[in-house]
């Protein structure tokens, strides 16, 4: 479903090009992307979820040349195709929780879908803070919420960028198996980026990221 | 969920900022209408009152005064004319129509006016009730004189000494109210009006005395044979019968004659040259505030956008457009604005009524007319909200959505 070739990225500025294995992964197949810290795991992601282009080589999703796409198709291929997590929750603090849902929708241009949004969150045993302000949560909830926003439009592909990270062991063992269940119950292929240990029995597959720094020519 | 939710959501978080720079604007919007909605007003009203009256004549004294008084009714008067050269004035090749005033006397601050039904006719006057004053006392009211007195058709009142009412009651003689006039929107709904002879029967102790050879039939006062040189009016309000008439008949009077003619056009022109400066520099301070509220609103938009960019960032990442959020932030500014210019003409007419209402409703004024010019002030603040938001909303639109979210 997804497969990377040959794929270089240059930081404007920057005297080194990264340089980044290529590899495949089947639809279902949940990933894991290791690698040291500044290895490039982030760059790597954002190349794929299109909020980098890479300058090289090719990115397919679905199909898809995502490294082809223009500004605006960008825009609408991550609101379609791409459920974004990262290691800090990043929900919009002035909404509840069931209008920081809702507005993954609206962002998207999908039509609102609240019975979605109560249906997810009642997964993630999340039902009673429906109307929460978002700055009422705890970091556990507000990460399960982040998850929640990021499935609302049923993505191909989940990202997620140290989603662990900031956890403790407790907590990151159940954010991570709420990950696993939501994106098989929504049929999107999870990838997480990271450099937590402790995720590693959790996935089949593993990517051992080792970019290359070439020197500019 | 939509970009109005989102933006009343970041408006709502921080009411504080967004009452202050509401209430700002609002501020000096008000002003701006206020100034607008009196001057207007007070344009108006005075064109009104002074239509068809091409000089006023009078004493001796402040021409100013003379216009505020006999025009107006508020100043008061500068003295009295005699009637016989009153009379012969009336007569002049020059004046087409002539119409006297006899002031003095006032019931609950209304001012008693003695004239002909010329005056009556001048502002148009109607009646909606009972008829013109024929007999001597007789008086009919004008339409507020009628709302604030409760005076009825028939009753009887005994009028005060002076045009307010600290002055003696006249307690020997009674008016009595013939008719009602409808409002006509000029001075004459703030008067009673009666005929000349009433106000004389009023102040006159005795009989009449006879000191001319041979009674003069009046012009100014039909049906009256004047026998006493001394009698008085307070002034005339003359038309001109050509053009030639404004150079030479002021003239004649101010020289010729002991009497003062003064020109309502001039004279309210120069006293809106006075009141033109004071509202150019109320029109200054209203337009700092503006300016100012205006740089508060692009300074809160500014620091917002700084505490925002995990927010911009992940709408974009989400899928919002560059547009989209470029939007948001002018919806913002102009929301702000919007409301502030709202508020400010709500505000001004809402101040105006209140003015109104504590000063008795004799003004005229009517609050809640609204002028073009006020949708006016509606479109620029809608600029004004669109300027301020200009640089803010330029830069969530180029907003880096992947430095922001890689968070290193
Ligand atoms: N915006 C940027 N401009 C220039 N260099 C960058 C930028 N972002 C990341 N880098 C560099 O790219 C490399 C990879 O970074 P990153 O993808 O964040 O690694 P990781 O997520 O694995 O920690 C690092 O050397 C980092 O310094
Ligand atoms: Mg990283």
């Amino acid at each position: 479903m997804v497969s990377v070739k040959d794929i270089q990225y240059t930081y404007p500025k920057a005297t080194t090009t990264m340089r980044f294995p290529d590899f495949d992964i089947k639809a279902g197949e949940h990933s894991l992307l290791l690698g040291e810290s500044g290895g490039g795991k982030t760059t790597l992601l954002h190349l794929i979820g299109g909020l980098l282009q890479s300058q090289q080589g090719k990115i397919e999703l679905d199909g898809v040349n995502v490294a082809a796409l223009s500004a605006v198709q960008l825009d609408q291929f991550r609101g379609k195709k791409i459920g974004l997590i990262f290691q800090k929750n990043h929900l919009i603090n002035t909404l509840t929780v069931k209008q920081n849902l809702l507005a993954a929708t609206y962002f998207a241009g999908n039509p609102a879908a609240p019975e979605r949004a109560v249906e997810i969150l009642e997964e993630l045993g999340l039902a009673d803070k429906l109307n929460s302000k978002v700055t009422e949560l705890s970091v556990g909830q507000a990460q399960r919420v982040a998850i929640a926003r990021a499935v609302m439009n049923k993505p191909a592909l989940i990202l997620a960028d140290e989603p662990t990270s900031a956890l403790d062991d407790k907590n990151c063992d159940k954010v991570i198996s709420l990950l696993l269940k939501l994106a098989n119950h929504s049929w999107a292929t999870l990838l997480v980026a990271t450099h937590d240990q402790r995720l590693k029995e959790r996935f089949n597959r593993q990517i051992e990221l080792k970019s290359t720094q070439i020197p500019h020519p | 969920m939509s970009i109005f939710s989102l933006v009343w959501s970041y408006l709502k978080a921080k009411p504080l900022n967004t009452a202050l720079n509401i209430f700002l604007l609002s501020l000096g919007i008000s002003v701006i209408t206020l100034l607008l909605v009196v001057s207007r007003q007070l344009e108006q009203r005075v064109a009104d009152n002074t239509k068809g009256i091409d000089l006023v004549v009078g004493a001796k004294g402040s021409p100013l005064q003379l216009i505020l008084c006999n025009i107006f009714h508020i100043d008061f008067p500068t003295g009295n004319i005699n009637l016989k050269e009153a009379e012969k004035l009336a007569n002049h090749r020059l004046v087409k129509s002539a119409i006297p005033l006899a002031l003095g006397d006032s019931y609950m601050n209304f001012r008693i006016i003695g004239t002909s039904q010329a005056y009556a006719e001048l502002y148009q006057a109607e009646l909606l009730a009972g008829d013109w004053w024929k007999e001597e006392l007789d008086v009919t009211l004008g339409a507020n004189v009628a709302a604030l007195t409760k005076l009825q058709l028939g009753g009887t009142f005994e009028s005060a000494h002076g045009l307010t009412n600290e002055g003696h009651a006249h307690e020997e003689s009674h008016y009595k109210v013939v008719g009602i006039m409808k409002p006509t929107g000029s001075v004459v709904d703030n008067l009673i009006l009666t005929q000349v002879k009433s106000v004389w029967h009023v102040h006159e102790e005795g009989e009449e005395k006879s000191n001319m050879s041979q009674p003069l039939d009046l012009k100014l006062i039909p049906g009256y044979s004047l026998q006493d040189s001394t009698k008085e009016i307070t002034a005339l309000l003359l038309k001109y019968k050509n053009p030639i008439a404004a150079i030479q008949l002021p003239r004649y009077i101010n020289t010729q004659t002991n009497m003062q003619a003064a020109s309502p056009a001039f004279e309210t022109a120069r006293l809106f040259t006075i009141l033109g400066s004071a509202k150019t520099v109320l029109m200054g301070l209203a337009y700092l505030l503006v300016f100012i509220s205006a740089l508060s609103i692009f300074i809160a938009l500014y620091n917002s956008l700084k505490e925002r960019k995990y927010d911009l960032a992940i709408m974009r990442s989400m899928g919002a457009s560059r547009f989209k959020l470029w939007s948001s932030v002018v919806l913002e500014g102009v929301s702000l604005t919007f409301a502030g210019t709202i508020g400010g003409l709500f505000l001004a007419h809402i101040m105006l009524f209140a003015f109104i209402q504590s000063i008795g409703d004799k003004s005229g004024l009517a609050p809640f007319h609204l002028y073009v010019e006020e949708a006016y002030l509606l479109i620029g603040g809608l600029l004004l909200g669109l300027l301020c938001s200009m640089l803010p909303a330029w830069q969530a639109y180029r907003t880096d959505i992947h430095k922001v979210l890689a968070g290193n």
